[in-house]
């Protein structure tokens, strides 16, 4: 099993005839992922990539019967793309875009509060459950399918730990990027509490990073909730205080959201803390 | 983005919160002309993006126009150092000139986001005068929260729970609510990230005031505030962040030899980490971007090597999509173009790696190839030493 998604995910893209969404559409769909169509206001009617496009997500989704969404809008439109999915009763909305305005996230965030939407991201490499179905632009090689559950708030440095995985032979259920900015729809305590529950998924690797406190409040559910091994990693540990590390959201500020911290609540709440990012796939096997 | 207070303050008076009368002064011939418009005694402070300018000799009060002209004449051009520059510190460039006025209660009033909840939320502390942080540690029951719904602003009773916990006279309590309630539509309305004022003071007539006034800016959100775009002040930044900026390369110096070359935050924070893990000490971060090209590779180095404490380069790209072979063509042709001469140490991962290491050790330069992120990091740490003993 996985969670989230597989084989059975009906895929749409908004912003769909954009170069990145057809890259990135193209390369899902050689995976085997189910893409079933797109939105682009002011192409519908239109085929592209072989699918059919809509001018809105409403009108997608009852012909396509799409049951989930990935958003390549540019951002100062991203907002909206999530809370029209959102209002198009789509269950599952992974927002790549970088660069949302905060004010925008707020809104949609209130927004999907009392919808059944769950949203992924934004600035998200998406969602993957290997050799099933892949939502984003994560390179799909370097998974292998397995039991290990990867939840992170970063792009590239995930891809580090799946690629470690993989080499060692350790294979994954499903790879969450949470996605590194302050506001985001999953967090880690839910995609925790999707893999504690998933039966398939027998280890847990979960990459923060400095700002906020959702690694704190993760592991603090971790502890009193989760018996599968979780193996941790924080990245920024050199990071100077005040200073935003490229996501949006990582950075230290007025004292709050250290590395050191998060590394302390997580191992006290008995997860394997990884001193470098380079023992994040050893550790997992031994643990496994 | 960060602002001075000056522009803050001018940003804060647009929406109806009281602030002090007062000018901007960039010389010390407009500080006194300042101050004798205003009359009477003055305040010269300087304006640096940093706080703890009072304690760092950055403020003072000056009796008439005379005095805070001899003032400006000390203040401009000092490098000032507070607890937030550095040992370094900042050259001031900018004095705000400002009335005084008689200071009974200093409380201290801001906007921040809070993620859990992912909503703005108003923080007051009757604790003025002291840095938030200070507060929070030691006595946190002194700091009132209320959280601001989006598409509502402050709620005049959120605005009277704030004033009347605070301990505000009943008499102010209308002008504290009101000018709490405009700092939020401001903070709104210029897509703040964080608005601070500290501190938020009530004068002996029962008046309230902005004295000091801090106001961070949405990035991600300037595309929509063009105007705001020309208070961005470049003196406060370092030149080789603003030249790096120029070309949409996330880079940050630190105080390191080893520069890091890396494609995504997340890895480039954790690449620094490990460098130091092995003994070496990071030059910066940088992140390249997911996609690093062979444009932005040569743009990335020229800024790395631009420091001159660089010993030796850290190259740590995890491929993906990008080709190994593409990506050591993009490395050799900028190490030709460019003369590097400092080692380089080049971990990647990804489609055609072997090629690409290929290229890499037949370029003729001085490339270290390394396997994984550990040996990377050992590998750059050892070049670094050795270049710098040599």
């Amino acid at each position: 099993m996985s969670v989230l998604v597989d084989q059975n995910t009906r895929v749409l893209v908004q912003g769909f005839t954009g170069r990145e969404a057809s890259f990135h559409a193209q390369t899902a769909m050689d995976y085997g992922t189910k893409m079933v169509g797109g939105v682009t206001p002011g192409k519908g009617g239109q085929t592209h990539l072989g699918l059919p496009v809509f001018d809105t997500v409403a009108e997608a989704v009852k012909h396509t019967n799409a049951n989930a969404s990935v958003i390549f809008v540019p951002p100062p439109f991203a907002a909206d793309a999530i809370m029209e999915a959102a209002e198009a009763g789509i269950p599952l909305v992974v927002c790549i875009t970088e660069g949302i305005p905060t004010c925008d996230m707020v809104r949609a965030a209130a927004f999907l509060q009392g919808r059944k939407t769950r949203l992924i991201g934004p600035n998200c490499p998406g969602v993957i459950s290997p050799g099933k179905c892949k939502i984003g632009i994560m390179p799909a090689h370097i998974h292998r399918q397995g039991n290990v559950g990867v939840v992170s708030r970063s792009g590239t440095l995930t891809y580090e730990a799946v690629g470690q995985l993989t080499k060692l032979g350790v294979g994954q259920s499903t790879c969450i990027g949470i996605g590194g900015d302050p506001i985001i729809g999953t967090t880690f305590v839910d995609a925790i509490q999707l893999f504690n529950a998933d039966f398939d998924t027998h280890a847990i690797v979960m990459i923060g990073e400095i700002g906020g406190n959702a690694e704190e409040t993760a592991a603090a559910y971790i502890a009193e909730h989760v018996k599968k091994p979780v193996v941790g990693f924080i990245a920024g540990q050199t990071a100077p205080p005040g200073r935003r590390m490229g996501h949006a959201g990582a950075i230290i500020s007025g004292g709050s959201g250290k590395a050191e911290d998060k590394m302390r609540a997580m191992t006290a709440a008995g997860i394997t803390v990884c001193a470098t990012p380079a023992d994040i796939g050893e550790k997992i096997k031994s643990r496994l | 983005m960060k602002i001075h207070e000056y522009q803050a303050k001018a940003i804060l008076a647009k929406y109806d919160v009281p602030v002090p009368r007062g000018e901007v002064a960039f010389t010390v011939d407009e500080a006194e002309a300042a101050a004798k418009k205003i009359g009477g005694s003055v305040v010269v402070k300087a304006q640096i993006h940093a706080g703890g300018r009072g304690k760092g000799g950055g403020v003072k009060v000056a009796k008439d126009a005379t005095e805070a002209a001899e003032i400006a004449r000390k203040i401009l051009g000092m490098t000032l150092v507070t607890h937030q520059t550095g040992p370094e510190g900042r050259v001031v460039k900018r004095l705000l000139i400002e009335e005084t006025l008689p200071i009974e209660r200093e409380l201290y009033l801001g906007i921040v986001l809070d993620r859990a909840q992912g909503k703005p939320v108003f923080m007051a502390s009757a604790a003025g005068g002291m840095e938030i942080e200070e507060v929070a540690s030691r006595s946190p029951e002194l700091i009132l929260k209320e959280t601001i719904e989006p598409g509502y602003g402050l709620a005049a009773y959120q605005g009277r729970n704030l004033a009347f916990g605070m301990g505000i006279q009943a008499a102010s309590v209308g002008s504290a609510v009101a000018a709490m309630s405009a700092l939020v539509t401001a903070y709104n309305a210029f897509d703040a990230s964080l608005a601070e004022i500290n501190p938020f003071i009530l004068t002996k007539d029962g008046k309230v005031y902005a004295l000091d006034a801090k106001i961070t800016l949405d990035d991600n959100a300037l595309y929509r505030h063009k105007d705001l775009l020309e208070l961005r002040d470049l003196n406060e930044e370092d030149p080789l962040e603003v030249e790096a900026s120029r070309f949409s390369l996330n880079y940050i110096k630190l105080d390191g030899n080893i520069a890091c070359m890396v494609n995504g935050a997340g890895l480039a924070m954790a690449t620094m980490d490990i460098v130091k893990f092995a003994g070496g000490s990071p030059a910066n971060f940088l992140d390249v971007g997911g996609g690093a090209n062979a444009e932005q590779i040569k743009n990335a180095f020229r800024i790395l090597l631009s420091d001159s404490g660089v010993k030796a380069v850290l190259i740590n790209i995890f491929g993906g999509i990008l080709r190994g072979d593409v990506l050591a063509t993009g490395v050799v042709n900028a190490a030709r173009e460019l003369n590097i001469q400092v080692p380089i140490v080049v971990r990647m991962e990804g489609t055609n790696v072997e090629k690409g290491q290929e290229i890499l050790k037949n370029s003729g330069f001085n490339f270290t190839v390394a396997d994984g992120m550990r040996d990377a990091a050992e590998k750059v740490v050892r070049a670094a030493k050795g270049a710098a003993a040599a």
